[in-house]
């Protein structure tokens, strides 16, 4: 599911979810651990895809991200409560009604090759990330940035053109490099990106292209040695495979699909040796149309497919209920979602009234709506492997079939869906994920600016408030002042329906029992991972 | 020495055929819409026409079509298959070398197993015309021939694997302390990891094999010299091990030469569902990924080993028919 | 397929006086004959013999085992299995004819003019068929198909431009024995054209092979089609097929037994019965056995 988040600076919380429902059971062993916490064993760890980049700046795929964000440490960084506090910064100042922050470094932190952190490789990784022969996506937030400088070895100072809100949060793990390994050289064919030299507290060991990587405790991590002593993601493309090497011990952390987690884990064995948990992800699924082609240009076509679907329906047969609907851009719990915006019930009346009045007639009778003899017939792109949303587009096929829209669905390969058909904007229609961040800021997708070429608003949406407001939101440190900028942001994409938006589904990862330290949270579990631990006596795997 | 000249003579005649093949993975590679370079050219958002048309004749696209088949031929015999499109941005031929022992490995050993089961089922099976035997292997062999392999593994994965838990499902060999295994060990582990793919990409074989042995072992104890070793009154067993078999099993070597491709073949799917690393699995992805300078690269080299599988089973067949490599037979 | 095609250039006359009967002296024969039969009428009744919508989704009723409501329970979309199953049939029917329709045609084409014209028009077409004979067929239609939109008839005329070979050696083995025959001669002679000549005399003669090969190349083309769809490159949603069927099954095999066993089944048998069909026509066809 993860996967299907597109390049933004969201990625860069690696805090990945905020927590809703625990187990029981789960609660109860976190009570008693009250032991010492142990070194050693390892953890097991299985993914669908593999990494491909692990430069943090150059990857795109949550796999990569999930390994280079164990390598790699930022400036901040979110903690349990989903607060910004320091990282590799130590403390900062902000100025000038919020155009200048001044970081104050950590001492004594060393790369994982021996040479000392300083300054220097803050401000090489900012002059990379903004360099355009640099290929990232992240590029938006820094390009905010007017100077930045390094004045001593443990400070570090950036400038910006105007107030920007979350300026902050941007300094996160994609943006430190060593520049001692990568001064002058062409990032993309640096050796990094396949033997990543990080701060972090986990270092490098082995990368088997499609079957694992493995990474080792770094001992001198400045915030404390993990005591995990290794962390083992295997790479396994197929969830039913990957399910049956859980149950058979071959791995001790993945994410569950719905159906696994209603009915394939409630049996005694997983109860003994598992522990679930579900909240509701950072993410939601929608719905995106071209706004380009003549089908979708039409507000009331867009609102008509919103009513000729059961959104509820959607949630009950893909997530077996274990997910929310979603009315906008936003998770339902975050403080800037507003739950008073306009909602499409399901309504195929109405889908059909709204159809009509915007042209679409049967008239040759073949079922299919049609205007000036154009059957309303389009293609859905979605990304294969996922078997959520290719659920989804067929429950839409469906339905949209029942009001006289013909639906095909293509999926597509996950890096040329991007390059191929969004990127260069070959789509009528996709169904696609976003990953949310900590900060309502929405510009790159939203904003009129961001539809060139590769550029995250690729559905083309242009809406002259909207992309007032986004700046205003974005000059904007007030809170309450914020939320009513994007409240209202909510209020018009609701009406005009450029997606539409789905759910946000629950997360379900399952973790063996012998991990104790998982500490469930409003950012999710992962937020802690150095701190799990497995008592001596049951630990696993001997790690010499 | 005429075994010498029958070599040179075959391993010359099979310059056309690898020209062939060439040419027709290129030609596959120019059914693609846009142009091969198109999609490097994407990665760069900062991409200008000037800077497309230099990269364009960097890549030689501007050329003719010929002198572009020239040039990528060239760089196919120094095994320089370009680089992936995916964002790794590997050399082609670095992802399918380390990729290629595992596919040649199960398809060796599915060959093995072929061989040792068809083999002494095709014959008894013949030698024992139309008794309960015959019958019975009969419909098994249509059994094995008409199912889907891909179903026979998903129902072994679901016996072996999750019903009795007597195998691996999945990967070549255990995650954990694999490293620290005796020389023996791992042997064993491999074995027990490899079973299952190994049978399933051999079921199809098996049917085939065991129903060509037995056609063409019936073929030959019909032969006057057998009927003349039988009148001899040598012992059955000589007749039939002896005498028949070495003739019968003449044309299945042929056979072994022209099954190759299938065998390649079926590894897409088995090391889809085994999650095994080989190249069927490579071909996979890169059909979903579209990236096709994987995806030529590995229909060149999988037909080129299919090439040199055919080699094999020539220099086989002539090694045990000196009818061949005296070149009393030249044509069928 | 090549494997089970020997050809048989002796051929008597007498063959067609044949009736039926002998061919259904073979219990084997019978039983292929009766699967293709009750496939074909699957397929062409789907919508009277299914007892539901096979697209019809139903969100309450997911995953549900065999019962009564359902015979053969229920997908991941609460779609009816049984009725998906039927109306898979067709798809498998379909790409039976079409794919090795092409096939044969193709390699019927090719392989006459080999075998007739001889020489370098049978060199350069032998020699191309050795090519092609060193793909392995699954790794070429994956190459093209990455180019082409998945659907139905892509993947259809993919398998057949991928899967004339063995037509075309086996129809220029005939040619090469039947263009010497006397019949073939005494046309010549009376001033007949090629044209005339392939098709009025030597291709009549040679389409008991032909039948017999395009017969045991249609359970090869499924099972093709079938691998296909089951990787996901091949039929599209909401169209089903068995190998569609049977991605959903691998990603329940734990809890949906049903998901994979049918279609499985389904596949196996249908396959079954284009083979032991085939394998009856070629006794049938064949002078030697004398049953």
């Amino acid at each position: 599911m993860r996967r299907g988040r597109i390049s933004s600076f969201f990625h860069i919380l690696f805090v990945l979810a905020y927590f809703i429902y625990l187990s029981t059971t789960c609660l109860a062993e976190d009570v008693s651990g009250q032991e010492r916490p142990a070194y050693g064993d390892a953890i097991v760890v299985g993914s669908i895809g593999d990494a491909s980049n692990l430069i943090p700046m150059l990857a795109t795929d949550a796999t990569s991200h999930e390994i280079a964000g164990l390598i790699y440490n930022g400036l901040v960084k979110y903690d349990k409560y989903l607060n910004l506090v320091g990282d590799l910064a130590k403390s900062w100042e902000i100025k000038r009604g919020g155009k200048e922050i001044i970081f104050h470094l950590r001492k004594g932190v060393r790369w994982q090759d021996g040479v000392p952190f300083t300054s220097k490789d803050v401000l090489f990784g900012f002059k990379t990330i903004i360099d355009p022969k640099t290929p990232t996506a992240y590029a938006g937030d820094f390009l905010e940035v007017e100077k930045a400088e390094a004045p001593d070895p443990y400070t570090f100072r950036v400038i910006y053109k105007e107030p920007f809100a979350p300026a902050l949060s941007s300094w996160g793990d994609i943006v430190v490099l060593p520049e001692h390994l990568l001064k002058g050289k062409d990032i993309t064919k640096s050796s990094l990106v396949r033997h990543p030299v990080g701060l972090g507290p986990y270092k490098f060991r082995l990368w088997k292209t499609q079957e694992r990587i493995e990474l080792d405790a770094n001992p001198d991590y400045f915030d404390g040695r993990p005591y995990l002593d290794r962390y083992i993601m295997r790479i396994i493309p197929d969830p039913a495979t990957m399910f049956m090497e859980l149950k058979a011990g071959g791995l001790d952390w993945m994410g569950l699909s719905p159906v696994q987690y209603k009915r394939q884990t409630n049996t005694p064995f997983f109860r003994k040796n598992f522990r679930k948990y579900r909240y509701l992800s950072f993410s939601y699924t929608y719905l995106g149309y071209n706004l380009r082609h003549p089908f979708f240009k039409d507000k009331r076509v867009r609102q008509a497919i919103s009513y000729a679907m059961d959104k509820k329906e959607i949630i009950r047969g893909v997530l077996l209920g274990l997910g929310v609907v979603a009315t906008g851009p936003y998770k339902p719990d975050a403080w800037f979602y507003n739950p008073n915006v306009r909602r499409y019930p399901y309504d195929p009346k109405m889908a059909r009234r709204l159809l009509a009045e915007a042209g679409w007639k049967d008239s040759d009778g073949d079922g299919i709506l049609d205007k000036d003899g154009i059957a309303f017939s389009f293609t859905v792109l979605t990304n294969q492997g996922n078997s959520l949303r290719d659920k989804t587009a067929q429950i839409i096929q469906y339905r949209l079939r029942q009001v006289g829209i013909e639906m095909k669905i293509r999926q597509l390969e996950w890096t040329a869906f991007i390059n191929d058909f969004i990127d260069k904007r070959r789509f009528e229609a996709v169904i696609l994920g976003w990953t949310l961040g900590q900060d309502p800021d929405i510009f790159d997708i939203w904003h009129s600016s961001k539809t060139g070429p590769k550029q995250l608003n690729f559905i083309g949406y242009k809406n002259k408030e909207v992309d007032r407001l986004l700046v205003l939101g974005r000059r904007t440190f007030d809170r309450e002042k914020r939320k009513k900028i994007y409240f209202r942001i909510q209020e018009i994409l609701a009406e005009d329906q450029p997606y539409t938006f789905l759910y946000v589904p629950m997360a379900l990862p399952i973790i063996h029992a012998r991990f104790h330290g998982i500490k469930p949270a409003p950012a999710g579990i992962s937020y802690n991972f150095i701190r799990w631990w497995v008592p001596k006596n049951e630990q696993k795997y001997i790690i010499p | 020495m005429g075994f010498i000249v029958f070599l040179l003579k075959r391993i010359l005649g099979l310059v056309p055929t690898f020209l062939g093949i060439t040419l027709i993975s290129f030609f596959v590679m120019h059914l693609a819409p846009g142009e091969p370079m198109s999609l490097q050219a994407d990665f760069n958002p900062k991409m200008t026409p000037e800077m497309r048309q230099r990269l364009r004749a960097q890549y030689g696209l501007d050329k003719p079509l010929y002198v572009q088949y020239a040039k990528w031929l060239k760089g196919l015999v120094q095994l320089d298959l370009g680089r992936s499109f995916s964002p790794d941005r590997r050399k082609v031929w670095d992802k399918i070398r380390e990729r290629l022992p595992v596919t040649i490995l199960i398809n060796v050993l599915s060959m093995l197993l072929i061989l040792a089961v068809s083999i002494p089922l095709g014959v008894r099976a013949a030698v024992w015309e139309n008794s309960l035997f015959d019958q019975v292997t009969t419909v098994l062999v249509f059994l094995a021939y008409a199912a889907p392999a891909f179903w026979v593994a998903l129902l072994l994965m679901l016996l072996f694997g999750i019903e009795w838990n007597l195998l691996p499902v999945s990967g070549l060999h255990s995650l954990m302390g694999y490293e620290q295994m005796s020389l023996f060990e791992k042997v064993l582990d491999w074995s027990k990891h490899l079973i299952l793919p190994v049978f399933v990409s051999a079921i199809g074989g098996l049917a085939g094999f065991s129903r060509y042995t037995r056609s063409s072992m019936l073929e030959v104890l019909r032969q006057d010299y057998i009927t003349t070793a039988r009148a001899k009154g040598l012992p059955e067993r000589v007749v039939i091990y002896r005498h028949a078999l070495r003739n019968a099993l003449l044309p299945l070597i042929t056979i072994m030469g022209l099954s190759i491709p299938g065998l390649i073949g079926g590894s897409v799917i088995f090391e889809s569902i085994f999650a095994i690393p080989g190249v069927g699995q490579l071909m996979w992805s890169a059909v979903m990924a579209r990236d096709y300078p994987v995806l030529m690269g590995n229909l060149v080299i999988v037909a080129i080993l299919t090439l040199l599988g055919n080699l094999l089973a020539d220099i086989g067949y002539a090694a045990v028919d000196p009818r061949i490599r005296t070149g009393l037979q030249e044509q069928e | 397929m090549e494997t089970a095609l020997s050809s048989t250039p002796i051929r008597e006359e007498k063959r067609w006086q044949k009736t039926l009967l002998d061919l259904c002296s073979n219990p084997l024969t019978i039983s292929g004959l009766v699967i293709v039969g009750i496939l074909v009428f699957t397929a062409l009744f789907a919508p009277v013999l299914a007892p539901y919508d096979p697209q019809e989704i139903d969100t309450f009723h997911i995953l549900e085992a065999p019962s009564s409501a359902h015979l053969l329970g229920t997908d991941g979309l609460g779609r009816d299995c049984l009725s998906r199953l039927i109306f898979g049939a067709r798809i498998s029917l379909l790409v039976g004819f079409v794919a090795v329709g092409i096939a044969t045609a193709v390699g019927t084409v090719l392989g006459a003019l080999a075998g007739y014209y001889g020489r370098w028009v049978d060199s350069l077409i032998m020699r191309f068929v050795d090519i092609m004979l060193c793909f392995p067929t699954i790794f070429l239609i994956m190459a093209v198909i990455a180019f082409l939109e998945p659907s139905i008839w892509n993947i259809m005329i993919v398998i057949g431009l991928t899967g004339w070979m063995g037509v075309a050696r086996l129809v220029r083995a005939e040619f090469l024995s039947l263009k010497k025959r006397d019949f073939v001669l005494a046309s010549r002679i009376c001033g007949a054209s090629d044209l005339q000549i392939v098709f009025g005399e030597i291709l009549p003669n040679a389409i008991a092979p032909i039948l017999v090969s395009a017969t045991l190349g249609v359970g090869g083309a499924i099972l093709t089609e079938s691998a296909l769809s089951f990787l996901g490159i091949g039929v599209q949603p909401p169209t089903p097929s068995w190998g569609n069927m049977l991605t959903e099954g691998k990603d329940n095999l734990e809890i949906a037994w049903w998901l994979s066993v049918f279609p499985g089944l389904a596949i196996l048998v249908t396959v079954l019965g284009y083979n032991l069909l085939g394998e009856g026509l070629r006794d049938f066809f064949d002078p030697r056995k004398k049953r």
